[in-house]
């Protein structure tokens, strides 16, 4: 056993180095404000770049800038700066970007509480851009998993150029605790995938369901980046299918790749009719909770989700199949639990929220599980 | 090269707009300077400027509305051999003015040109940063509550090492480029021009008064001597040089036997300046010694040296799930500040918890084990009452003992420090 002892915002410092991390820009903000002073720490001893925006939006400007020039860049804020990220999201995601961005989330709304925890942001983090086209949100329920997911979300950040995000929160990225390093267990690392053909770089030409391969602005070939609405060529286009075509395609690629992009944990346990739902830092609470039953002789089973965008649609129907009843509990009002009951459509399905600034307890959640 | 205009793609500015001698004279530059195309990007604003990307044949990246510099910056970091130029109108540093401060303050070696025409003409000829109060502009009378920025006069005071304005008919435009990009820093260009689609429809403007605009204002010449000093990526580059290593994580083994296997909740109640924080680390890095998972919390106010300071431990042998305290086991009261924040804690704590209260501290009624001591009848430092209440721990071996705290100590502070602490911890156990 060789334990380490860190905060989860550390940890998603150092899955981003592990992940081959070389810039960071990023602007204070609690509770994710460690997430920079461990970037500042960590990346110029290895020749990164980490710097302080002016401001949210100049922050993802920069990592928007360095990403085009080959870069693999993080920037990590609140639900407030994820507000000011809003239109640079946007434009990472039409103009096919990696980014990743680790959202240590607190209660809103607003301003809100700069100290208190909740899964406030879950629906903002998916349609708080325009046009719709998805991202992908990974949700960490400990400081290990921060460093594990952070990996993940580089890798699919390269491979499928769009920005990802780690939904982490207060009570996550602020909370130290130990972990076993021998226990890590991180993936292969992936990179995005260079231009080798040997006709003239379309920027944008790519297989309908695959993102097209890249090349850095400052590289022998001359590249193209736009925010406009574009074509392969990277130049504005206003041509129906070739609009249509770019703009399925911002789906279609992560759609065909979403067994890759599901990641979960579960803990099914034979003979129970109750499925009990979450993600993050809920999910151990739920863990606890779901350990008590089973000592009073009412277990049930647990799914505990870590990609949550794009929603895990097929996992959901075949995990919740067997089960007579789910039970969706968050660290909010509700906000994924509509995801849940849009896929499995006619299962009854209970919630279970709380937005008052402290983590749930497991009482709560077993008193949500026993009322059915 | 001849020419870095794409041929493909020529300008599609309206007849007589200023944007097109801007174009040409960027071109003309281009190729007096006679830069690499593939070591050169254009970073475009949105509007008529934001069509720039398009017209030449080096790399080009076009972005949303006022964050052209921040995008810029960010391939300048990321590759200091490019040549990086950044056009953007009147509406774009307006609407980041908060970048072009930056950017004048950072000095990355790049070139803002801004073309000033006095309006927003891609949506309507609204008035912009720079719209005089007297022109007749598409937002009414709205401009005349307002006086316009002077741009070179910001950028100067804000730190840019190069400023200056010129009319985009200027036949030294060219020149005025090649001279702005050659310099080693942020240099700002100002053009004035006309814009013939919105515009001049309803204002005196021609060349001649832009002629004489410049008179009145004159340019402030190119290199600011106040304002120089090294760029910005160099020296970003020789201070991250200095930093130390790369902070590995500290690694702690099991080495000793935990007094008691016990899960135990701790929680200390004190003030900002008694580091409580510390003495909870302290706790953590006895209980990993021990073989133990755990985790701590703190809550204390956002002005640091004020108010509660509060540390919430878990040590279990089995993963720990929920991080909330539910049962402490632990509570060591050391100040009223601590013991009022966690004042409900008290009531429902059991016969089985220790609770350890410093002389001075009051706290509510509890039916829990209370031992009381005096650290200050000791000569214990406020400051040091966190440290001292951990020694009282490892003396009774709850939750640690001594060589468990001697460890921890050791792997948190330098030998002064740790030195200066064993003084108190010997003063208990």
């Amino acid at each position: 056993m060789a334990f380490v002892f860190m905060e989860g915002n550390e940890a998603v410092a150092r899955g981003a180095m592990a992940a081959g991390c070389n810039f960071f820009a990023g602007y204070p903000i609690t509770p994710a404000t460690t997430i920079f002073n461990n970037m500042l720490q960590m990346l110029p001893p290895k020749g990164g770049t980490c710097i302080q925006g002016e401001d949210e939006i100049a922050s993802m400007g920069y990592c928007i800038g360095a990403s085009m020039a080959g870069k693999k860049v993080l920037t990590a804020t609140s639900g407030p700066g994820i507000s000011l990220y809003s239109e640079h999201i946007s434009f990472a995601i039409g103009s096919e970007i990696p980014l990743v961005i680790a959202n240590v989330q607190r209660l809103g709304p607003s301003t809100g509480s700069a100290t208190r925890g909740a899964d406030s942001d879950i629906q903002f983090m998916r349609w708080g851009s325009t046009s719709g086209a998805p991202v992908i949100v990974l949700a960490p329920k400990d400081a290990k998993d921060c460093l594990e997911l952070t990996v993940h979300a580089f890798n699919f950040a390269e491979e499928f150029r769009c920005p990802v995000f780690i939904a982490s929160n207060k009570e996550i990225g602020m909370t130290k605790e130990s972990f076993d390093m021998e226990d890590l267990n991180l993936p292969p690392l992936v990179e995005r995938t260079p231009y080798t053909g040997s006709g003239p770089y379309v920027p944008f030409a790519a297989d309908p369901d695959k993102a097209p391969p890249f090349l850095p602005i400052g590289g022998k070939t001359l590249v193209r980046q736009t925010s406009s609405t574009h074509g392969p060529d990277g130049y504005i286009t206003i041509d129906p299918q070739v609009i249509a075509g770019m703009q399925q395609r911002l789906h279609t690629k992560l759609d065909a790749a979403m067994d890759r992009i599901t990641l979960y944990e579960e803990k099914m346990v034979p003979d129970t009719d109750t499925l009990v739902i979450s993600y993050g830092i809920t999910s151990r609470a739920v863990a606890d909770a779901a350990a008590s039953l089973a000592d009073r002789g009412r277990p049930v089973s647990t799914l505990s989700l870590k990609t949550l965008w794009p929603v895990p649609e097929s996992l959901l129907l075949e995990k919740a199949a067997p089960f007579k009843r789910i039970v969706v509990i968050e660290m909010n009002l509700g906000q994924y639990v509509n995801e849940i009951k849009r896929v499995l459509c006619g299962k009854p399905v209970d919630f279970y929220g709380q937005m008052n600034g402290i983590l749930i307890p497991p009482a709560k959640i077993m008193e949500a599980i026993e009322n059915d | 090269m001849t020419s870095f205009l794409n041929t493909s793609r020529p300008p599609v500015f309206c007849p007589g707009c200023t944007h097109d001698r801007i174009t040409k004279s960027l071109d003309a530059a281009l190729v007096k300077l006679g830069i690499p195309d593939d070591k050169t990007v254009i970073v475009t604003d949105i509007g008529c400027s934001g069509l720039f990307d398009t017209f030449f044949n080096v790399h080009a990246l076009h972005g949303v509305h006022g964050r052209a510099l921040t995008y810029a910056a960010g391939l300048k970091l990321a590759d200091p051999s490019l040549n990086v130029i950044v056009t953007m109108g009147d509406g774009g540093m307006g609407i980041g003015g908060a970048h072009v401060l930056a950017a004048c303050r950072k000095n990355l070696d790049m070139t803002l040109i801004i073309l000033n025409n006095f309006n927003f003409g891609m949506t309507g000829g609204q008035y912009s940063a720079t719209t005089p109060s007297d022109a007749r502009v598409g937002s009414e009378f709205l401009n005349q509550a307002e006086i316009p920025v002077d741009i070179c006069g910001v950028v100067e005071s804000a730190g840019a090492t190069y400023v200056s304005r010129i009319s985009g008919h200027d036949d030294s435009l060219s020149d005025e480029l090649v001279s702005a990009m050659q310099h080693k820093g942020f240099a700002v260009v100002e053009t004035l021009g006309l814009c013939t689609g919105r515009y001049t429809k309803r204002n005196q403007l021609t060349p001649k008064v832009i002629d004489q605009m410049i008179e009145q204002r004159p340019s402030p010449g190119g290199v600011i001597a106040k304002n120089q000093r090294p760029e910005y990526g160099d020296r970003y580059r020789q201070l991250a040089k200095e930093k130390g290593k790369f902070p590995e994580p500290f690694v702690v083994k099991k080495q000793f036997d935990m007094p008691d296997t016990r899960r135990h909740e701790v929680v200390i109640l004190g003030s900002a300046g008694m580091r409580i924080v510390t003495a909870g680390d302290m706790v953590c890095f006895a209980g990993i010694s021990g073989g133990l998972n755990v985790s701590i919390k703190n809550d204390y106010n956002i002005t640091v040296l004020r108010g509660q300071s509060v540390s919430e431990i878990l040590l279990s042998p089995d993963t720990i799930g929920y991080t909330g305290i539910e049962s402490p086991t632990v509570v060591m009261a050391l100040s009223d500040e601590g013991v009022a924040r966690r004042q409900k804690i008290f009531a429902g704590l059991s016969p089985d918890t220790y609770v350890l209260k410093e002389a001075s501290v009051a706290i509510p009624d509890t039916k829990a084990q209370v031992e009381e001591i005096d650290f200050k009848a000791m000569k214990i430092k406020k400051t040091d009452w966190a440290l001292a209440s951990l020694a009282v721990l490892a003396k009774h071996e709850i939750v640690l003992n001594k060589d468990m705290l001697v460890f921890a100590l050791k792997s948190r502070f330098n030998e002064k420090v740790f030195n200066l602490s064993m003084e108190t911890v010997d003063k208990i156990v």
